[in-house]
Parts: structure tokens; C-alpha cells; sequence
């Protein structure tokens, strides 16, 4: 059962289009992730989806509502903003009820609402406050509380967590897929950070120029990237895709497929499933970073730069000489003209 | 000790220029003012001299000071209202996306520009009797002949529609200012709660212009008690002080009888009530409009 259906949705602003034909599907609570750079027309698929603009084409339906006409607020959803959109003359109190108080719902009953909502997130000592004396981290929850007091089905997120430090991110992406699980909320959240997709998602939609360029589950995205681009956006440090032409010669690494000419594929290998082998393609370092964990050492293979990610410390520097291999299986093999997965 | 000692003689010298033509031109006047309402006016025969309270006697005597006083106080309570909240009521309308925007924000604006007197001048040809703008069209509706400005009943009402007229829209610039400032995600969040126009002006917009209503009602308070042009231009303060407003009472006494030692007297008190008014305003209001 599908809580939100988008179909052949577009949006043209005076001729430039924002959004091309993009359908999808949501299930009733999961949380679905809308990747991808900045102009991909994520935030604006999601403007569409609260009615805070109109599609020019395409339809829109909700709970099983057709609501491409409806004004936001008869769509039934909640909605947290990038910059949060406190009221900043309201208390944190006034905030979190300015919807309820608008829709008239009787004081018992907002009071505990109000009560229950703070209580989950934590801003029981802090309801009388302005939002310009909380924090951050602070006012990103009061965004969130009011979203969540309206106790609606659906909840649209537009890059909540983008102006948070690197620790509140990864705290407030656990609560935030913590109380959307807890909860049973449906939930659309906008992103251009991979990490958080990974982590959060029920499924990624991945979006480039406007269009949808893969839809699948987290694990599916990394381990079956649909195209080129979608490879390299997922995964830190990004998939190396590199002409396959870089390859020729070393039988171990040529595709299985046979029908193809070298010349017009690309082969993408993930940096993790590189290992160091006497055996393997021979490549000069350029640089090797070291992180801990493990190294990232940069090379060239076929004029194209190339990443391999190995475990602990290694003894060498730029200049020096290594061994690339992998096995088939890791390989991911493309098009290099439309850069579509081929195998 | 010594560089800092250099950096204040630098500061004061940068200071200077400004400084000599505002205490010339300004402080200097005030005080002398101050002084000089406790003098008698020179005459040929009779220099000034020291008269203690003689003049602010002579004020509260004064039946045509009482009149303009209270002139005043109706021109005030009559004009800053409704140039206030027609002021809001077109920034509000150009603020949207309507077609035209920025031909309705200059219209709005032009009366600003004009120079008051250009503007009485105007509206005196409005007003004026039998063959007035005004005349015509209620001539033409069948309503009896009026004389706006000739009639003690609608002198002043008439000037104070002409002070709006021309207040409106310097004040809508400051509006349309602070309006431009509010993020318009406050509207996107509040149109999704399901708030409707109105409750989006009275709970949101209207809380977050307060710091500027209260610049805009400090302003116009301050320029209510400083009309004059136009009512030189176009009833000298009559029929009967009618229409005389303070400042054009000092005018009167000052340029007119000559009698500066009182028109002193006269500016030290409408000094005073400005400056009492605007600490009110400042200390009282200012507790109330800032959120942040």
C-alpha cells in the first residue's frame, strides 16, 4: 500500500524545467530519501509534494486523495524546514502549537499534545524560551516537534539537518529515523548528503538534472549503481570509474559479457574493493592519505585518477609504483556514452 | 597614552565639520531659544530683558495657544492612524506578487517626493469651491455645494486628509522594508499549518513589523507636531484658528507679531511634549516590540 504517489510529475519555471517527469512511490511508513547535488530539483519535488508550488503537468496524490490542486494545508502533511521557520516572536510553547491553535483544536487536548511532544524531544525546561535563545541543534528540534504535533501521516523534510555541526547530524539522524520509526510516519526527506541517505532511507530516489536517476534501496544503490553517476555520488570515497581501455590486457579483469568493445565501456571498481596485488594493473601513487583506520592511496590508471582503500598504515609515498587488483565481481561495467549500467 | 591621546584629537578633528554646523545651527538655537523665553521681546525703545516665567504666564492665558494645542492633539489622533495603517495596508499589497508590482510601489511613493507646498497647491485646487476637483464630482452626484476649507467644521479634517495622503507613503517604504525582511519560509510554514491571510498578518507579520511601527509612530508623532507648509499654503490657520497647528501658531507669533520672546516660549513647549513623547514611545513601547 503506497501513502504518496507521485506521477509524471514536471515543473517549469518560465521555460527552464525543474523538474522532468518524475513518478514514484512512497509505502506507508518508510522514509524515502530524495538525493542529490544542489539544482537536481529535489527540494523543488518536495515543494510539490506540500503544494507550496503547482506541478505544471502531473499528478500528485495522497492518502489516496488527489490533492495536485489542494492549498498545503488540506494535504494532510507536516513539514520541517532547512532554515526551521520558527516564529521568532513566538515561544518555543507558541511555536509548536501555532498550527493546532490555527486549526482551532481545543485547549485540553493541545495542552497534551504539547506536553506529550516536548516530553519526546526533550524541550520540556525549554517551552518558554524565544528560538533566538536556543541553539541550533535546539531550534532544529522545535521544527521538528511542530511537525510532529500536528500528528499527521506524512511528514516532508527539506534538508533538516544542513545547518547542524558534524556530531549533531549524526545524533539527530538517529532520532529523527528513530521517532519516524516509533511513530509510523511516512516520511519524504530532502538531502544532498549521501551519508545521511544511506543511513536513514527505506529507499533513495536519486535525482539529477531534473529526473529521477535511480530509485532503490540503500544497499541496492551501492551495490548496483544504475549508472556511472550514481555511482560515483554514493560511497566516500566515490567509486572509481575509469575507462575501461585502462584494463586492456589483464584477462582477469575483462568483462565476462563478450559482445562489447573495450572502447565503449567504463569500468567502475569501489575504492574498498581495491586490494594490493603483485598481480594486478600497475599504477603510480600521486598521494596517499592517511586516516587511521585505513589509507586512501591515490593513483592514476589510464590517465584517470584512481583511489584504492587499504587497511592501516602503508610504506609507501607518491612516486612509488603499486599493484591494483580486485575481484571480477566487484566490477561495475557502463556505458561510456549514456553512462548506463550494462552489468 | 600618547597614541590614544592623538587618536581622540583625530577623532574630534573628523568630527568637527559636522559638529560646527549642527551646534551653529542647531544646539546653539535650541539653547539660545530656551534663554530667550525667559525674555521680554526687544523693542525700539524697550531692549529685552529678564521676565522669569512671564511668557509661559502669558501661554496659559492664551486661548488661541489652547486652541492650537488641541488642534493639534485632533490633527495627531486623526492623521497618525490612518497613515499607519493605511501605510501597512499598501506595503502589505506591494509586498505580493501582483502584476504592476513596482508601478503601484511607485505610485504609492510619489507623493513623497513632492515637495509639500507643490502638494497643498494641489489639493487646494481639489477643495476649492464651485469649480474644485471635489465640487465637480459631488456636483455631479447631486450633493449640495461645500466649502472644505472655508468651514470651521471641515478645515482641519480637510488638511489632516492632505497630511496622510502625503505621510502614507514614506511610511510604507519603511514597511515594505521590514517586510522584505521576514522570511518568506514564515509564510510557507504558516500556509502549511493551515493559517489564513489575516491570521498570518495578526499573528506573525504584524508582531514582527512592531520595531518598525514603532519607528514609523515616533516619526509620524514628530511630524504631526511639525506641519506647517501646507497650512500656510492653504488656510493660514483659519477660518477662525480652525486649522492653526502649533508650529504654524510660533510661525504666526515669531514672523508675523514679532514677538519672538514668546514664539520662544512657544517652541521651548512643543520642544518639550516632542521629547516626552518620543521617551514614552522609546522607554515604555520598546520593552514591548523587540524579539530578538
Amino acid at each position: 500500500m503506497y501513502s504518496i504517489l507521485v506521477e509524471r510529475v514536471s515543473k517549469t519555471w518560465s521555460g527552464t524545467s525543474a523538474v522532468e517527469d518524475v513518478s514514484f512511490t512512497v509505502k506507508a511508513g518508510d522514509l524515502v530519501v530524495l538525493l542529490g547535488p544542489s539544482g537536481c530539483g529535489k527540494s523543488t519535488t518536495l515543494r510539490l509534494i506540500a503544494g507550496l508550488d503547482t506541478p505544471t503537468s502531473g499528478r500528485i496524490v495522497i492518502a489516496g486523495q488527489d490533492v495536485t490542486e489542494l492549498p498545503p494545508a488540506k494535504r494532510g502533511i507536516a513539514m520541517v524546514f532547512q532554515s526551521y521557520a520558527l516564529f521568532p516572536h513566538l515561544s518555543v510553547g507558541e511555536n509548536i502549537l501555532f498550527g493546532l491553535k490555527v486549526r482551532k483544536v481545543p485547549r485540553a487536548e493541545r495542552d497534551a499534545r504539547l506536553a506529550k511532544t516536548a516530553e519526546m524531544l526533550g524541550l520540556k525546561l525549554l517551552l518558554d524560551r524565544r528560538p533566538s535563545q536556543l541553539s541550533g541543534g535546539q531550534q532544529q528540534r522545535v521544527a521538528l516537534a511542530r511537525a510532529i504535533v500536528a500528528e499527521t501521516s506524512v511528514c516532508l523534510m527539506d534538508e533538516p539537518l544542513s545547518n547542524l555541526d558534524a556530531q549533531l547530524r549524526l545524533e539527530m539522524r538517529r532520532e529523527i529515523r528513530a521517532l519516524q520509526q516509533r511513530l509510523n510516519m511516512t516520511m519524504i526527506y530532502v538531502t544532498h548528503d549521501q551519508v545521511e541517505a544511506m543511513t536513514m532511507a527505506d529507499r533513495v530516489i536519486l535525482m539529477r538534472g531534473g529526473r529521477i536517476e535511480q530509485n532503490a534501496t540503500p544497499a541496492e544503490l551501492y551495490d548496483r549503481p544504475g549508472s556511472a553517476f550514481a555511482a560515483r555520488f554514493v560511497g566516500t570515497p566515490p567509486m572509481n570509474v575509469i575507462p575501461a581501455q585502462a584494463v586492456a590486457g589483464r584477462d582477469w579483469a575483462l568483462p565476462a559479457f563478450g559482445t562489447h568493445v573495450l572502447g565503449d565501456l567504463s569500468i567502475g571498481i569501489r575504492p574498498e574493493a581495491v586490494r594490493l596485488d603483485p598481480a594486478g594493473v600497475p599504477a603510480e601513487i600521486v598521494a596517499a592519505e592517511y586516516l587511521g583506520a585505513d589509507t586512501l592511496i591515490e593513483t592514476r590508471l589510464g590517465n584517470a585518477p584512481f583511489v584504492a582503500r587499504t587497511a592501516g598504515r602503508i610504506g609507501m609515498k607518491a612516486g612509488d609504483t603499486v599493484h591494483l587488483a580486485w575481484s571480477p565481481g566487484d566490477a561495475h561495467w557502463f556505458d561510456r556514452a549514456s553512462e548506463r549500467r550494462i552489468a | 597614552m600618547n597614541s590614544r591621546l592623538s587618536a581622540a584629537v583625530h577623532g574630534w578633528l573628523l568630527l568637527m565639520p559636522a559638529m560646527l554646523l549642527l551646534v551653529a545651527f542647531t544646539h546653539w538655537p535650541a539653547v539660545a531659544s530656551f534663554i530667550e523665553s525667559f525674555s521680554s521681546t526687544p523693542r525700539p525703545r524697550r531692549p529685552s530683558r529678564f521676565v522669569g516665567v512671564a511668557n509661559y504666564e502669558q501661554m496659559l492665558a492664551d486661548p488661541v495657544f489652547w486652541q492650537s494645542l488641541a488642534n493639534n492633539l485632533w490633527f495627531a489622533l486623526g492623521t497618525i492612524p490612518l497613515a499607519i495603517g493605511l501605510a501597512l495596508l499598501m506595503a502589505i499589497w506591494v509586498n505580493d506578487r501582483i502584476p504592476g508590482r513596482t508601478f503601484a510601489r511607485m505610485a504609492y511613493f510619489t507623493p513623497t517626493i513632492l515637495p509639500m507646498i507643490a502638494v497643498a497647491n494641489i489639493w487646494l485646487f481639489f477643495y476649492t469651491p464651485q469649480y474644485g476637483l471635489l465640487e465637480q464630482v459631488a456636483s455631479g452626484l447631486g450633493f449640495a455645494s461645500h466649502n472644505w476649507l472655508g468651514s470651521r467644521e471641515t478645515a482641519l479634517a480637510a488638511v489632516a486628509l492632505v497630511a496622510v495622503w502625503k505621510e502614507s507613503g514614506f511610511f510604507m517604504i519603511f514597511y515594505l522594508a521590514a517586510l522584505q525582511g521576514i522570511s518568506p519560509t514564515l509564510a510557507e510554514a504558516a500556509a502549511l499549518e493551515g493559517a489564513s491571510r489575516w491570521t498570518f498578518f495578526r499573528r506573525v507579520q504584524f508582531p514582527l513589523l512592531m520595531p518598525t511601527t514603532l519607528f514609523v509612530l515616533i516619526n509620524a508623532v514628530i511630524n504631526a507636531f511639525r506641519t506647517v507648509d501646507h497650512i500656510i499654503v492653504m488656510t493660514r490657520g483659519g477660518p477662525d484658528n480652525a486649522t492653526s497647528l502649533l508650529l504654524f501658531y510660533i510661525y504666526q507669533v515669531g514672523f508675523n507679531f514679532w514677538d519672538t520672546s514668546y514664539a520662544a516660549a512657544l517652541t521651548v513647549v512643543l520642544l518639550a511634549m516632542l521629547a516626552i513623547a518620543a521617551l514614552v514611545q522609546y522607554g515604555w513601547l520598546e520593552r514591548k516590540v523587540h524579539y530578538r
